[in-house]
């Protein structure tokens, strides 16, 4: 029988030639030269392998001697995983390369907005929930090197120092496989090979020791078949909820293990891989517990009772005298805890040194504010604490248990811990309203109640008062750990599994559905549970510029069109300006970053571009849909933005209006200031004669009459004016009634010639054409006449040829009655013929009697009557055209 | 000293009234209307007087005032201005561009009277 000097000699051997293949591995990944059997399906089925560990390597067969044919549920979990819900892991895997996740609990916090507090509370949910399970390698190794050492007659053994020896040797495996590498992003190709093929080494040992029992042993399947019928192991009785609860515990766990979460996830190549293994995986896992049965019934054949069952894998070869065979089987169960404490610390340790010592250390710095060393050297030494302090708490657990219990009751306490998890990571895969708030508190309760109800009744009598056990907290008796709110009778794991899981899922719905995710959360959570839809597998850094034109289109949903165009302009110059946007270089990029981040926050930011421009796998569409999400939480700045856009249009308004008031005002000035001149100058002629009438006397009776004459003159121009005025007046206001009669238009000029050279001296001589003007009209005759009439005297007054003549003509054109008034004098010079229309203008620097308000009243009354008077150049001499429309027809 | 006054004013009746009224007072009245010529018409006839309408054509009476004032011997005839506007910044401008008094229409022809007797005083002590 092999010495224990033999056994730690071939261990270390084991280890050296496995460090050498992992050495050997990485080597040729770094230099890209890996073989394509490196990256096959192959090596990722097998590494998923970690999931059977020395439990299933030892304690399966103690599982099945103890319970019978519960032991499968343990391999049924994931396979169902596997087979069924490949899909969801596909998912999973596709999550992990594009948001780089490295842990389980990286993964948690990135999908809840990057939230450390939740990361740090799934690792520390992760160490302790572990810690069993470590507990259960050691305790598996130290069984197997204790059978061993009984038959040492040479050494005296003490298990204590067994197992010191085997979790500091396990603690430094672990230390020099796992943190070789510095960089938890990057896949750890060495450890992953090394895995594989211990993966193979347990599962040939188990496949040896089984044929060597069936065929060796037993003689042969039937007979080994007779035996198992025999035995109580095939009249076990099926108990359908810990059959359940198992089976759901150990899928759980498929998935929420940080170990699995690191070969599944983290070290996957290639997520088409998960297709050979979703069939590979269960192939292997029943290949493995095929012999579980057979080893168990001979075990318990051949070997005396009170033998640890556990143990049977080594002990059956070895009371046979099968040294090598034992030998064999001891490298496998070596292997198979190796391998777990290995991926299990590797993982562990990466969670704790980024979520909690990281943390923490750099909050430290920045309270310093002084050293800017090199990081590396202080995540290195947190990872390398962080595996000696997870051994560390596997060893006092040990301790704590008292090392007798059977390893499946170890590892589903374990099980149970690492699936409060699963509520989360799935709520957040497939629920957008999954938040962080419904995560943390459905992730503490469930592991308060799993702390409550399994863990600490584990660990016995040390931690957990025993009248707390029997008579509940604080005495009240629906509080006891085993019988939460007076359920009885349950097995103790469907209780814990029952009360915790139920308890968890319920409060993480809850509590997501009442509190509300910050943009961040919204925009990873929609990264999450769509990344499905839209990503069409890895893609690479093709700098293309479609990528340019799909970060345009974000950039302008973010910064606003015309900044965004402006600052890709501006990029494409600083580049050179060849084609039409900028290459999506690694400066541009981190400018753009920068640009962006002022507007939707640097992580954001970050994310978006990654997206886009990392080689991840989001589509555009699904940025989008982002980007319209942080809109909406940008909604009350934009709100602020128009109240003040609000504001602004107010103020503008208000300043028109005032500049305007400020122009009627000047208007009115101006216009008094007219109509006072206008009055002044003909009161001051009154003024001045009526006092010479008075106060002069001896004045010829010619003289006499003549001033007079002027007086009165004067004081008809003054009541002109004034009526002038109130008619304007009356026109502009709008206020003026018409009086609407029917008439023919000579009826009206006939009116409107005689009026107008009454009382003149020398009548001008006016030329119609009577046979034109048989129009009908109905308006306001008396007004219009009021407008011929003007226009009639402004001719007398202002024609300068010395024969005056004015010629009225009249047509009709486009629906409308034209009246042409040219007069033969010189007309109104060219830069004056808009202004005449104006109040108060006078062309001719001779007063003509008015006070040049004829021609606006004019305008004014044509206004009203629905037509307009013109001055028409280009003619002989001085024309206007009064146009209206023409309503009535031709008259016979 | 004599007693010749040029009147430029476009309000033919204004000019027929102070006409009247200075010629009784033994003025000798020289009128016109236009503003543009206005300044030659003075120079020519070295008025001892000069009365002026602010809003003429072709030259406001503003205008013609400055450019008397540029001439040498010009800067102390006397000049009244006469407007039918009067408001406080005419009367202000006016000052400023060198007119003796300045007159609001409609004025009483004792005023006016009173004004001359006084310019023409003043001009003769100066």
């Amino acid at each position: 029988m092999a010495s224990l000097n033999v056994l730690a000699f071939v261990c270390l051997a084991y280890v050296a030639f496995l460090f050498i293949i992992a050495f050997w591995a990485d080597r040729m990944a770094t230099r890209g030269r890996s073989a394509a059997w490196m990256r096959s399906p192959l090596i990722y089925t097998l590494s998923l392998s970690i999931y059977c560990t020395a439990w299933t390597f030892y304690g399966a067969v103690g599982y099945a001697a103890r319970s019978g044919l519960e032991f499968v549920t343990i391999y049924l979990g994931p396979s169902l995983v596997m087979i069924c819900w490949w899909w969801g892991l596909r998912k999973l895997v596709r999550i992990g390369r594009s948001q780089r996740i490295t842990s389980i609990a990286d993964l948690l916090s990135s999908r809840y907005g990057k939230s450390n507090l939740l990361a740090a509370g799934a690792t520390i949910l992760a160490v302790i929930g572990v810690t069993p399970y470590i507990s259960l390698q050691l305790q598996s190794v130290t069984l197997s090197f204790a059978i061993f050492a009984e038959a040492d007659p040479l050494r005296d053994y003490n298990e204590t120092s067994i197992v010191f020896w085997v979790a500091a040797g396990l603690a430094v495996f672990a230390i020099l496989f796992g943190t070789r590498n510095l960089n938890a992003n990057e896949r750890h190709h060495g450890v992953v090979t090394a895995v594989a093929l211990e993966a193979i080494v347990k599962l040939a040992a188990l496949l040896a020791v089984g044929i060597f029992v069936v065929w060796g042993v037993a003689g042969g399947v039937g007979e080994t078949l007779a035996r198992i019928d025999a035995s109580r192991i095939g009249q076990w009785n099926v108990d359908g909820s810990r059959w359940a609860a198992i089976t759901f515990l150990a899928a759980a766990a498929f998935i929420c293990l940080p170990r699995m979460f690191q070969v599944m996830v983290v070290e996957n190549e290639d997520e088409r891989h998960l297709r050979i293994a979703s069939w590979a995986f269960p192939l292997y896992l029943l290949l493995i517990s095929m012999f579980v049965v057979p080893i168990a019934v001979v075990g318990l054949d051949l070997l005396p009772a009170g033998s640890n069952p556990d143990m049977f894998v080594l002990t059956v070869p070895l009371q046979q005298g099968q040294q090598e065979l034992a030998m064999l089987s001891f490298l496998g169960g070596f292997s198979s805890a190796t391998s777990m404490v290995i991926v299990a610390a590797m993982a562990l340790s990466t969670m704790v040194s980024n979520h909690i010592v990281m943390p923490v250390w750099l909050r430290l710095q920045n309270r310093q504010a002084s050293v800017s060393g090199d990081v590396r050297d202080v995540v290195l030494l947190s990872r390398r604490v962080s595996i000696a302090a997870i051994m560390a708490l596997g060893y006092f657990y040990y301790h704590l248990s008292g090392g007798a219990a059977a390893l499946a009751a170890i590892g589903l306490i374990s099980f149970a811990g690492v699936a409060q998890l699963l509520p989360a990571l799935v709520g957040g895969l497939f629920w957008r309203g999954a938040t962080r708030s419904g995560a943390l508190a459905g992730l503490s309760v469930g592991f308060g109640i799993w702390l409550y109800t399994m863990l600490l009744p584990a660990l016995g009598g040390g931690l957990l008062p025993e009248h707390i056990l029997r008579q509940g907290l604080f005495g009240l008796s629906w509080l006891r750990p085993e019988a939460l709110f007076g359920i009885e009778g349950l097995d103790s794991t469907v209780h814990a599994v029952m009360w915790s899981m139920s308890l968890n899922a319920l409060v993480f719905c809850l509590v997501s559905l009442m509190s509300f995710p910050s943009p961040l959360e919204r925009l990873q959570g929609a990264q999450f549970v769509n990344v499905f839809d839209h990503s069409a597998g890895p893609r690479g850094w093709t700098g293309s510029v479609a990528q340019c034109e799909d970060l345009m289109i974000m950039s302008q949903r973010i910064l606003g069109a015309a900044e965004a165009q402006v600052f890709f302009q501006r990029e494409r110059l600083r580049q050179g300006g060849r084609g039409p946007l900028p290459e999506p270089t690694p400066a541009f990029l981190e400018r753009l970053e920068r640009e962006l981040s002022a507007s939707i926050g640097a992580a954001a930011a970050h994310a978006m571009i990654g997206q886009i421009a990392g080689g991840s796998s989001v589509s555009v569409a699904d940025l989008l849909a982002v980007a319209d999400e942080t809109a909406q939480m940008l909604e009350y700045s934009s709100r602020l933005e128009t109240q003040s856009a609000e504001l602004s249009a107010t103020a503008r308004k208000l300043r028109e209006t005032n500049e305007k008031l400020t122009q009627i005002s000047e208007q009115k000035d101006a216009f008094l200031s007219q109509v006072s001149h206008e009055l002044r100058t003909p009161m001051t002629s009154i003024r001045a004669f009526s006092e010479i009438l008075r106060d002069a006397g001896q004045l010829d009776p010619q003289e006499q009459r003549r001033y007079a004459g002027i007086i009165h003159d004067e004081t008809l121009r003054l009541t002109r004016l004034l009526n002038d005025l109130l008619d304007l007046s009356v026109l502009e206001s709008g206020k003026v009634s018409l009086n609407i009669t029917a008439g023919t238009l000579s009826e009206v000029l006939d009116h409107a010639v005689a009026t107008a050279l009454a009382g003149s001296e020398t009548p001008m001589t006016v030329r119609r054409s009577p046979e034109a003007e048989g129009f009908r009209l109905s308006s306001d005759l008396d007004r219009l006449a009021q407008v011929f009439i003007n226009l009639i005297a402004n001719a007398q007054k202002y024609c300068d040829a010395e024969q005056p003549e004015l010629t009225v003509t009249s047509s009709v054109s486009g629906g409308r009655l034209h009246v042409d008034f040219t007069d033969n004098g010189s007309g109104v010079p060219a830069d004056a013929q808009q202004m005449i229309f104006e109040k108060f203008a006078r062309v001719s620097p001779e007063r003509a009697g008015g006070a040049g308000l004829g021609l606006a009243i004019c305008r004014e009354v044509m206004q009203r009557l629905g037509g307009d008077v013109s001055y028409l150049p280009g003619r002989q001499g001085g024309a206007f055209r009064v146009s209206l429309p023409a309503a009535g027809e031709k008259a016979a | 000293m004599g007693r010749h006054v040029v009147l430029i004013e476009d309000e033919p009746n204004i000019t027929e009234a102070i006409r009247f009224l200075l010629m009784r007072d033994g003025w000798s009245v020289d009128a016109h209307t236009d503003g543009a010529t206005a300044v030659e018409v003075i120079r020519n006839a070295g008025p001892d007087l000069v009365i002026l309408d602010l809003m003429l054509p072709g030259k406001s009476g503003l205008e013609i005032v400055r450019e008397l004032r540029a001439e040498q011997d010009m800067q102390s005839l006397p000049v009244l201005m006469l407007t039918a506007r009067g408001q406080m910044r005419d009367r202000e401008m006016a000052e400023k561009a060198g007119v003796t008094r300045f007159m609001t229409k409609p004025f009483s022809n004792a005023e006016v009277l009173t004004a001359v007797r006084d310019l023409h005083a003043q001009a003769g002590q100066g």
